[in-house]
């Protein structure tokens, strides 16, 4: 099926903002005292979120885990309710509670970003539960790494998915690194997707650097949870282009393969597409570039003059 | 009154809320059909009564049970899900304690978590210590959680229709040797509040705090010291948290002297959080060195001569109350 050229604009913009969003970050995380916490990106893997999130309506949830921000910018979130959050500023989406890593932002329908590897899995099996429940026309889409896939958690949830039927979408974005262990040294099986017939659900697999490919795969997916066919396990093949954090030294990654990658960057992968298609002009694409640009520069601004909450404010939110 | 055991209680319970609440449900290992075929039982003839769509018998995966009430509960339904014996507490953990407990407060209080985990506990069954294990002082160590552990039917029945209303995640512990116990419960709807300890026997010269299994030996246990002259104040803590602070010290205030009495294993349990407390907010209420009677520091051992000498009786309440008046 065609992709909507909308949606194709909408693709390179959630790229271009998650990249901008990234870069902004690798630079101030690097600031003694500026950010507290690990600092965890998902630079070159944008076309995972974006495609994903660009194939859902507003009502469908997602649950996303620690390398979070691209999946969450996609789905709408306010970048500088984001970026006061990983300021741990009062104004941040969760008021400087969760930091860069668990922020939750329910009101784009992103209510869960859990650190715990393989944590993600039986809450979305949860939330789908309850759009079946309530007999929603929405699903959950589940945000996870090839690490969390070795987790009991994974088959716990699968097996309850696709025994129930459930409206989701386990996606696997495998960035053939869990820590500083290669994909080889921690799973035997070579595509995780396959995993899937074991589960009785379909298994598919999608090269994560084509955000179209990703787009296309997500909403068929989504299609067929509507329609009763219950959950898909979708594996996008990516790589981790930055550390596990940005203290991290990859002293474990090969360069040959971070340039490798590098080169099959899933942003000029689009645009050069859409202007050699004649879709957008040079000059529009750059207009898109330093519009994000200026998005990002305004959310830095805004977390920077936020305050921080007060000391007492910790105790609050722990009980309703 | 009617006479009903615990697990009968439990039942009237689940089922006016399911009546009540189109967002309540039930999940778990054996909810709707189970191995047990037993009117005693909790969830008997729910799945008769609201179907598959609303009472959910689950894979064997406590993770995913977990998870489901987590991810349900973030969508606003109210799950009550069952964890078949209190070790396995142990395979929904993450689930209960890196999630339920904190996502709220991640949130920044934006989403609320208003599910119920409702636990078998308690020796006494010569099941062994995989099977019988009492866990309350972990989750109470989880800010976040409630932790509620009735000690009669009637508290179980109203306690359970609140923990079900609260917007919090309630971790809700029966005792298995109470469901075989009748016991009076109004028939009248009526909720029990959360967070208040009640005391089930007045007294002046001894305050006991309990819970769960234990109340029966520790109510037998003032009634033969009576005979001796000494009474025994019996507060049925039923909430370890929110603790009830309050009627601990009032009453210790009041006695000057106490015990705690608790199933669970010594080390560790949740009679040195009490002490603590008493220690720190009514040290000059004392009038003698308080007293803990718990499980040895020992796995709940099968054979029956072994497993009677773990659960704390009557006898050792006599023993430490004599010790201290």
């Amino acid at each position: 099926m065609e992709i909507p050229t909308q949606k194709k604009i909408e693709m390179l913009e959630t790229m271009l903002l998650s990249r901008k969003f990234s870069d902004s970050l690798v630079e101030l995380c690097k600031i003694q005292g500026k950010i507290p916490g690990m600092m965890i990106l998902s630079t070159g893997q944008e076309a995972v979120g974006s495609g994903v999130c660009a194939a859902l309506e507003p009502g469908d949830v997602i649950i996303t885990n620690h390398r979070s921000h691209n999946h969450l910018l996609s789905k709408g979130a306010d970048p500088k309710e984001l970026m006061a959050e990983i300021f741990c500023k009062k104004t941040g989406c969760n008021k400087g509670k969760s930091g860069t890593l668990h922020l939750a932002v329910p009101e784009v329908n992103a209510p869960c970003t859990t650190t715990v590897v393989g944590g993600t899995l039986p809450i979305a099996v949860g939330r789908a539960f309850a759009q079946q429940y309530r007999e929603e026309s929405a699903i959950t889409v589940c945000f996870f790494g090839d690490g969390a896939a070795n987790e009991g958690s994974f088959h716990e949830a699968l097996n309850l998915a696709a025994l129930w039927q459930l409206p989701v979408i386990f996606l696997c974005e495998n960035n053939l690194y869990a820590g500083a262990q290669r994909y080889e040294e921690h799973t035997r099986v070579i595509d995780l997707a396959k995993r899937a017939g074991a589960y009785g659900m379909p298994g598919v697999i999608v090269d994560g650097n084509d955000v179209q490919a990703v787009y296309a795969a997500a909403r068929d997916a989504r299609q067929r949870a509507l329609e009763g066919g219950g959950p898909t396990l979708i594996e996008c093949k990516t790589y981790r282009c930055r550390g596990h954090g940005e203290t991290d030294p990859q002293h474990y990654q090969p360069r040959d393969e971070i340039k490798q990658w590098q080169e099959k960057c899933p942003i000029p992968r689009l645009s050069d597409e859409l202007v050699s298609s004649r879709v957008i002009s040079s000059e529009e694409l750059k207009g898109m570039e330093s519009r994000a640009e200026k998005i990002v520069e305004d959310a830095i601004r805004f977390a920077e003059e936020s305050p921080y909450p007060e000391p007492h404010e910790a105790l609050e939110d722990v009980y309703v | 009154m009617q006479k009903l055991g615990m697990g009968q209680a439990v039942n009237q319970a689940l089922r006016e809320e399911m009546h009540r609440d189109p967002n309540v449900f039930i999940a778990g290992e054996g909810v709707g059909v189970s191995i047990h075929v037993n009117p005693m039982f909790p969830t008997t003839g729910l799945l008769e009564e609201f179907g598959p769509g609303r009472v959910k018998d689950t894979p064997v995966s406590e993770a995913a049970i977990a998870g489901l009430a987590v991810g349900a509960a973030e969508a606003g339904l109210r799950p009550v899900v069952e964890i078949m014996f209190n070790p396995f507490f142990t395979l929904a953990s993450d689930m209960i304690v890196n999630h339920a407990a904190k996502l709220r407060y991640l949130s920044g209080g934006k989403s609320s978590f208003p599910l119920v985990v409702r636990i078998k506990s308690g020796a006494g069954f010569g099941a062994g210590c995989q099977h019988s294990h009492n866990l309350e002082a972990w989750a109470a160590h989880c800010p976040g959680l409630k932790v509620v552990m009735p000690s009669t039917s009637a508290d179980a029945k109203g306690m359970l229709k609140s923990a079900i209303r609260d917007d919090n995640p309630v971790i809700f512990i029966e005792h298995m040797g109470l469901y075989f116990a009748p016991m009076p419960v109004p028939e009248e709807e009526y909720l029990t509040p959360l967070g208040k300890a009640d005391i089930k026997r007045q007294g002046s010269d001894l305050t006991v705090v309990t819970w769960s299994g234990m109340l029966g030996p520790a109510m037998s246990a003032a009634q033969k010291l009576s005979q001796e002259g000494i009474e025994a104040e019996i507060v049925d803590l039923r909430t370890l948290t929110p603790l009830d602070k309050e009627t601990i010290l009032s009453s210790v205030k009041k006695t000057g002297r106490l015990i705690v009495m608790h199933e669970a294993t010594r080390t560790g349990g949740f009679a040195g959080e009490i002490a603590a407390v008493v220690m720190e907010e009514g040290f000059s209420y004392l009038k003698a060195p308080l007293r803990r009677v718990t499980g040895p520091d020992i796995p709940v051992p099968a054979s029956p001569p072994l497993e009677r000498f773990y659960i704390p009786g009557e006898e050792d309440l006599i023993k430490a109350a004599k010790e201290i008046v």
